[in-house]
């Protein structure tokens, strides 16, 4: 019988954990797919954040480690660092890159380390269970801001790409979405984008997966990537935000 | 058993620090136990700065000198802070130049070295601290004194070993000051 | 016999961490340890290492974790306030059972402080410091030449037992100069199966992780974790012991301020005083057996520290209580003289 559909090898067999239609299960087989495709399964170390995708060291089949809050960048410099030839990536959520792990983040791509960051941005702390995030959007209730995020009082939202392609360290430096199918399809290439950049030793990339959190926005899974559509692309708009090697050729 | 606490103080940037180096490598060179504490921080950046040696044939205990047998002042805040922690029949070497200052204490040895305006005379004018040291070798015997080239060339930098004859003429001649 | 050169401590200690086979440093700026930064930045790139300097104390002990993970030998460095910050990194790399090595060259607190020599970091070295049930193994040198020692000692014991190993210095050991002869490192090597090197499709996925949701299993983890400890209790505890044999008082002091006690145990020996010192090299494990012993043998014990009364609390648990114990300490980023200590020898001996 010809497969026509299977499970990439570089995750493991475990079960799991996240909601019904949360996006998390998509962007990790296309982590996935991209390990497999380029064959580096067996060099590839992964970095798991603390948020949703904690227990990211028990889905990917490559050696991980498990970092402190918003710690994974600092942890992946250590690790390539002493092992330059291994493929190092982290998978963080935005409450870890975007608010704890800020500064891990800014410096990270400042030094241009040779890593790979799949930031997952659903605007919402969903582990602790729907609380504001750095991303949340202005006027976005959640359960620390019940009455909508007021602007005013905690400040906007930052918009990651933007603010690190103003920087001259990173290589790479893109925003995708995996709402629909050719977001999704666009998602892969720009991951697959982001491990290549490594492996040819040009850089950090970053590439932000704007995702959705049906459980903690309150809203089925259906709705929820509308909401994505309707509301948050239009507040973090897709795009390839910076590429080094790709603007050199073009001069 | 011998044991040698000396006691070098003054501005940053008077050497005091280097001379005590100095002594330290010189103790080292001849076989003898060492220590040697600066001052550190902020305080050094403009203020005084001091710093503790102790050279022994015993090992040494705390490298923290509270009573000195040799006291150098390069600066009279260093000289009013210091003098009076001096030992009994210990020895107060201060540049006279810089520390209009006498020393009322009876019970100790002073050595007024006009070591700035020697410095200044001999064409290295930096070289106050060397003079100053120079006599506290002479006056405590707590090293030998032959053999300072040696010394200054086992931590001088060789992109400044132009140094070293002025440093080993500046020794000598507060070695060989009367007063 | 190797050749003595005179070092600062801290530079010893950068110097023994590269013969131990340290070839990656992350660390940030922080008085009164940035010449071990300085030594690392100068050295590691020569000898094929890597020295970075982190954007913070936090990000440069999860470098280190990250580095640890991969079986590597890696170190960082940091002064109190900054160790404050790596305690997050410190419980992680305990509880994912890894090794690691730190130095934590003290100053006074708490706060900001000041930055003079201190030892009143001894609670956060060796009560934890970090959230969670765990222990490191902390060296407290007393001179430049245990600088490296102890560094190299480090190294060793933290592989072996898959811990981390902090020399807790001070200012003082810190800064000082004193002739250091460098003998070959002893460099023990232990497999480590457990190292983030890629599974090569070779074996299963390794994990390092400190997460056990099932609380069944994170008190296995625990137990098993602390029965390592226990081995450390029992093989590692390193103290020395001065003029002790027929000692009545006993002074036990560590790092500098065991240095200050020497003097202090010479002078009250001259007055006719039958008192000694004991000298912890270890703080954790605390050499609980010599104190015992010696609680068989003196009137009374003293505590001399650089902060408000810390180890002395060890001292009463080790003795469990059965001869008093008094403190002679200074505070702040001062050091006690060895007038001080001398007065609360006599004061001992009077029995007051």
């Amino acid at each position: 019988m010809a497969v026509v559909f299977e499970k990439p090898k570089a995750l493991t067999d475990a079960v799991l954990h996240y909601c019904p239609g949360c996006p998390h299960g998509i962007i990790h087989r296309l982590v996935a797919e991209a390990i497999d495709e380029l064959g580096i399964q067996g060099k590839t170390i992964g970095v798991a954040p603390v948020g949703c995708a904690v227990m990211a060291y028990d889905y990917f089949a490559c050696d991980m480690i498990e970092a402190a809050h918003g710690r994974a960048p600092a942890v992946a410099t250590g690790i390539k660092r002493c092992r330059p030839d291994n493929i190092v990536f982290t998978y963080q959520g935005d409450g870890d890159l975007a608010s704890i792990g800020m500064a891990e983040t800014v410096h990270s791509a400042a030094r241009n380390e040779n890593i790979t960051i799949i930031f997952v941005n659903n605007a919402i702390y969903g582990m602790t269970g729907g609380q504001m995030a750095p991303t949340s959007l202005p006027g976005q209730v959640t359960q620390t801001s019940p009455y909508g995020r007021d602007v005013k009082h905690c400040g906007w939202p930052i918009k990651v790409c933007e603010m690190l392609s103003t920087l001259e360290g990173p290589e790479y430096i893109a925003r995708v979405a995996v709402n629909n199918v050719k977001n999704v399809k666009n998602a892969k290439k720009a991951i697959k984008k982001a491990f290549e950049n490594q492996i040819q030793g040009k850089g950090f990339s970053l590439v932000e997966v704007v995702s959705a959190c049906p459980t903690n926005w309150g809203m089925t899974p259906q709705k929820a990537l509308e909401w994505v559509e309707s509301d948050m692309l239009p507040y973090y708009p897709i795009g390839v935000y910076k590429d080094r090697s790709a603007a050199k050729e073009a001069e | 058993m011998k044991t040698t606490q000396i006691l070098l103080a003054g501005f940053g940037g008077q050497g005091v620090l280097f001379a005590g180096k100095f002594l330290a490598y010189k103790g080292l060179v001849q076989d003898m136990q060492v220590s040697w504490l600066p001052s550190y921080g902020p305080e050094m950046r403009g203020g005084t700065a001091n710093c503790n040696v102790i050279l022994s044939d015993t090992p040494v205990g705390s490298p923290i000198i509270t009573t000195p047998d040799v006291l150098i002042a390069m600066n009279l805040p260093s000289l009013q802070k210091f003098m009076d922690t001096v030992a009994p029949g210990g020895t107060i070497i201060l540049d006279s130049t810089l520390i209009q200052a006498r020393v009322e204490r009876t019970d100790v040895k002073v050595c007024y070295v006009p070591a700035t305006q020697m410095a200044k005379d001999a064409g290295f004018a930096t070289l106050a601290n060397m003079i100053l040291t120079g006599k506290a070798l002479k006056e405590s015997a707590c090293a030998d004194f032959a053999g300072n080239r040696e010394t200054l060339e086992t931590f001088i930098p060789a992109k400044k070993a132009n140094l070293i004859d002025a440093n080993c003429q500046a020794l000598q001649m507060g070695y060989d000051f009367e007063g | 016999m190797a050749q003595r050169v005179l070092m600062k401590g801290n530079e010893a200690i950068a110097e023994a961490a590269i013969r131990a086979g340290c070839r990656h440093y992350f660390g940030y700026p922080i008085t009164p340890q940035t010449e071990i930064a300085a030594y690392m930045a100068k050295k590691m790139p020569k000898i094929g290492g890597v020295f970075l300097q982190a954007e913070s104390e936090i990000a440069s002990i999860n470098m280190v974790y990250g580095a640890a993970a991969t079986g590597c030998r890696v170190m960082t460095s940091s002064s109190s306030p900054g160790i404050s910050l790596k305690t997050e990194g410190l419980s992680y790399i305990a509880g994912s059972d890894i090794p690691a090595f730190v130095v934590n060259v003290q100053r006074g607190g708490p706060g900001l402080g000041g930055i003079q020599p201190s030892q009143s970091d001894y609670f956060q070295a060796t009560k934890g410091g970090g959230h969670g049930d765990y222990r490191m193994i902390v060296l407290a040198p007393a001179s430049v030449q245990e600088m490296a020692s102890l560094t190299i000692k480090g190294f060793n014991l933290a592989d072996k037992y898959l811990m981390t190993a902090m020399i807790l210095a001070d200012g003082t050991i810190g800064q000082m100069m004193e002739p250091i002869s460098f003998e070959d490192a002893e460099i023990e090597h232990y497999e480590k199966p457990w190292a983030l090197t890629g599974t090569e499709g070779k074996r299963p996925h390794n994990v390092v992780n400190s997460l056990y949701l099932q609380p069944d299993k994170l008190e296995i983890k625990n137990f098993e974790r602390y029965e390592r400890y226990k081995i450390v209790e029992e093989n590692e505890p390193m103290w020395e012991e001065y003029m002790m044999e027929d000692a009545e008082y006993c002074v036990v002091a560590f790092g500098i301020a065991s240095r200050v006690a020497k003097n202090a145990v010479v002078a009250a020996r001259a007055e006719g005083i039958k008192v000694g010192l004991i000298r912890p090299i270890t703080l954790w494990p605390f050499p609980t057996k010599a104190l015992r012993k010696a609680a068989d043998q003196v009137k009374s014990f003293i505590s001399v520290e650089l902060n408000m009364g810390q180890m002395i609390e060890d001292i009463r648990l080790a003795t469990e209580c059965r001869k008093p114990v008094t403190l002679c300490n200074r505070a702040g980023g001062m050091i006690p003289s060895p007038d001080q200590v001398l007065q609360s020898i006599r004061d001992a001996a009077k029995g007051e």
